[in-house]
């Protein structure tokens, strides 16, 4: 079964940027195709990896930390999102633990053929960081880390990432669930419905 | 906190098996054990109860757990036949007690009038099957209005001047507008348009022990925690099983329906939760499976009696695959909106539902305000297409439009095309051994023009608005499917239908479908009020066919 190919595709494609209404439709079936979906467990954070090694973990936060960056809001290595992807390689995604290990290779040898003296990409300057990444931003590599580090950023906290729900609050969503009208500017000081005012006219 | 029904011994003949317990079988159940009917409802899901359902995107969207799961039932995609299908996710549709009704975004539009009469106003349209219902809207319209008061909708009579005659107001009043809707309804009415609260399957007012809509958001893709979006599993099957006479047998997944040999059906044959084979022996038998899953179980159940499918001397079974098209297009606004908040769509318009017979194609639909996007969706994909996708550039745009965005979304027909269609995957099988769904499908012209005409009236909302930047998908060809209609579509005639306007196959007295499979056209975009009409209807039908001794229960 092809699904290698659709997680490869979705993944170009994710790096690329779709639209929410793409997403909506086919990003449930599509991610399911690629893994075998287990049941993650919904403990609290590990205090230490399970899967990464702290080398590993080191990279993937360096990585992480440039897809969101921490500026004069958290970013995501204050969102914990290297402990999302490993707590997501332990459970749900637990099939893509090589491709993760494919990618940072991939990663260490393109921080290698650019800037040779340097040997990891967390050893690189910021920088030399974004430019490793630049490169590397239409492949399929790329678009891995940028899925797992955007989804880490914004996911439920009870899955290991967003902590503090610093990725909500950069964006403003409240996490209450239970609200009341107005929501916004623009239905703040609405009348209530009305027919076309046009049509009464022409009558 | 689940009520607990009767439980049927599988040996014991009851009077009907429903396969599918989504907006019509949940209907069905209601209707037919109310009516003193023993009844077993057969569920390849789980039965979840609302203390489930949450708001965790990996489970719901990663986890497939309201959904069917590619990775157990895959799917294969083909644009035309002579083409070999290719693996891929081709189709989503509820999975678990309740169905799709669990998951969806509740829009709840009435048909109109012109949808049963369309090919005769209209005329033909070469290369299709377009064809008039069997029924008018007259026939279905006091059960649409039995959906609005059993199953719960929310809206306001009287409020577009395009609507169908109704005999009753809605239920319940309208939710609340968000801000995109009254973005929308402004700008709306200022190019001369009729925008109007949107009709929808979510409780504005507590009823029935199920709770009003607290307004968290969570619509698409998600269960209601609280009960107020009008899931059949939150409506009608708790009234099925208090009648003691109606089983709800989750994880059941029906592969076969049995036939002797005067050509009645005598049961189904289905895997228990640990892949076990049952047979569930049953005086008649109503699929209400979905449009996929419908046509599929029929295909799956060929015999020497019916060498090409059980119900399909048609050659019909699968066919006329309709979708309707659904396009997005986003604007972003000077302050915010949180669109985020509340039911997906509040409010919607009309003015274009006939948009062809002025425009040179067959069609037409309808618009609406709307988001419904959590914030893993819009990180991954909701920014423009032309925004940065990371780094500090990437950050600062999440952070200025997620509360400042809206989409106007068009609903359109789908025109029914003979070769559009679900069938047997010769070589995939799921992971019961079964063959695989196979997609074919090529937009009609007329679709992707009706799909164009549309998007140009959402941007002209943007623009008379006043939105600081729009964006959108091309228009472009179908290869995933929500919404699954006509596969198995009812007429008069046993040549060019698979039911009769009673929902009985032609071929098969003691068989019955009922559920989007059924659609003759596709309507405008929202499917699931006429699926559950329909349901209704079909009800008084068998049960007055059962009364007169024409079913032997």
């Amino acid at each position: 079964m092809a699904s290698e190919q659709n997680r490869r595709d979705f993944l170009i494609q994710a790096g690329a940027g779709l639209s929410a209404a793409w997403l909506s439709a086919n990003w449930p079936a599509i991610l399911s195709a690629a893994q075998h979906a287990h049941k993650a467990a919904q403990a609290v954070a590990p205090a230490k990896f399970e899967v990464l090694t702290p080398e590993q973990a080191v990279e993937i936060d360096a990585i992480t930390g440039q897809i969101i960056p921490t500026d004069d809001t958290p970013g995501a290595r204050q969102a914990g999102v290297v402990y999302f992807i490993d707590r997501a390689l332990k459970t749900f995604a637990s099939g893509q633990k090589e491709a993760f290990a494919d990618g940072l290779a991939q990663v260490q040898a393109k921080t290698k053929e650019l800037f040779p003296p340097v040997q990891k990409f967390s050893a690189a300057s910021p920088e030399q960081q974004i430019a490793v990444l630049k490169a590397l931003e239409n492949t399929p590599v790329f678009g891995l880390f940028r899925f797992a580090t955007v989804i880490g950023f914004f996911c439920d906290p009870a899955r290991g990432g967003n902590r503090s729900e610093v990725g909500w609050k950069l964006i403003g969503f409240d996490s209450s669930h239970v609200f009341q009208p107005p929501f916004g500017y623009y239905d703040k000081d609405y009348p209530g419905w009305q027919p076309n005012p046009a049509d009464a006219s022409k009558k | 906190m689940r009520q607990a029904g009767p439980k049927f011994e599988t040996t014991d003949e009851v009077d009907f098996v429903i396969v599918g317990s989504g907006a019509a079988g949940g209907v069905l159940a209601k209707e037919l054990s109310s009516n003193g009917f023993r009844v077993v409802v057969l569920e390849q899901g789980p039965y979840l109860t609302p203390d489930q359902f949450d708001h965790d995107d990996l489970h719901v969207f990663f986890e497939n757990a309201l959904t069917n799961k590619p990775q157990l039932q895959p799917t294969t995609f083909r644009k035309t036949s002579p083409d070999k299908a290719n693996p891929q996710p081709a189709v989503m549709y509820g999975r678990c007690v309740g169905g799709s009704s669990v998951h969806f975004t509740a829009n709840y539009w009435r048909f109109h009038e012109i949808d049963f009469i369309e090919r005769s106003k209209h005329g033909p349209v070469a290369g299709t099957g377009f064809a008039d219902w069997p029924i008018p809207y007259a026939d279905l319209e006091p059960y649409y209005t039995k959906v609005e008061w059993e199953v719960g909708v929310s809206g306001l009579a009287g409020a577009s001047p395009f609507d169908p005659p109704r005999s009753k107001p809605y239920a319940y009043p309208p939710l609340p507008v968000k801000s995109g809707g009254v973005i929308f309804e402004r700008a709306a009415q200022k190019l001369g348009w009729h925008p109007f609260p949107a009709p929808m399957a979510i409780l504005s007012k507590p009823a029935a022990g199920r709770g009003a809509c607290v307004h968290c958001g969570y619509c698409l893709g998600f269960g209601c925690e609280v009960g107020a979006k009008s899931s059949t599993v939150a409506s009608v099957i708790p009234i099925a099983e208090r009648t003691g006479r109606c089983e709800i047998r989750p994880d059941s997944n029906v592969f076969r329906i049995e036939t002797n040999e005067r050509g009645r059906v005598t049961g189904v044959a289905y895997f228990d939760s640990q892949k076990r084979q049952q047979f569930q022996k049953a005086k008649v038998v109503v699929v209400s499976a979905n449009g996929a899953e419908t046509p599929r179980l029929l295909l799956l159940s060929a015999s020497k009696l019916f060498p090409n499918g059980l119900a399909n001397s048609s050659g019909l079974v699968g066919k006329y695959l309709m979708p309707n098209s659904f396009l997005e297009v986003f604007g972003v606004y000077e302050h915010p909106l949180n669109d985020y908040k509340g039911a997906a769509v509040s409010r919607i318009l009309h003015d274009f539902y006939e948009a062809g017979a002025q425009n040179g194609y067959c069609g037409g639909g309808g618009l609406d305000s709307r988001l419904a996007v959590t914030p893993v969706g819009f990180g991954l994909g909701g920014l423009p297409s032309d925004a940065p996708t990371w780094g500090s550039a990437y950050k600062s745009l999440l952070r200025e439009y997620f509360t400042r965005t809206m989409s106007v979304s068009t609903h359109g027909t789908s025109l029914p095309v003979e070769s559009n269609s679900f069938s047997l995957d010769p070589d995939l099988k799921d992971a019961w051994g079964l063959p695989a769904l196979r997609v074919t499908y090529t937009d009609h012209p007329d679709d992707l023009k009706n799909t164009a005409f549309l998007m140009a009236r959402a941007l002209e909302i943007h623009q008379a608005a006043g939105a600081r930047k729009t964006w959108h998908q091309p228009v472009q060809e179908t290869q995933f499917f929500v919404h699954l209609l006509g596969t198995c579509r009812m007429g008069n005639d046993s040549k060019t239908s698979v039911i009769n306007a009673d929902h009985r196959a032609h071929d098969v007295p003691n068989l019955f479908l009922c559920d989007g499979s059924s659609f003759v056209t596709s309507g405008r975009g929202q499917p699931t009020m006429t699926i559950q009409a329909l349901a209704y209807r079909a009800a008084d039908r068998i049960t007055a066919l059962a009364k007169r001794g024409d079913l032997s229960v």
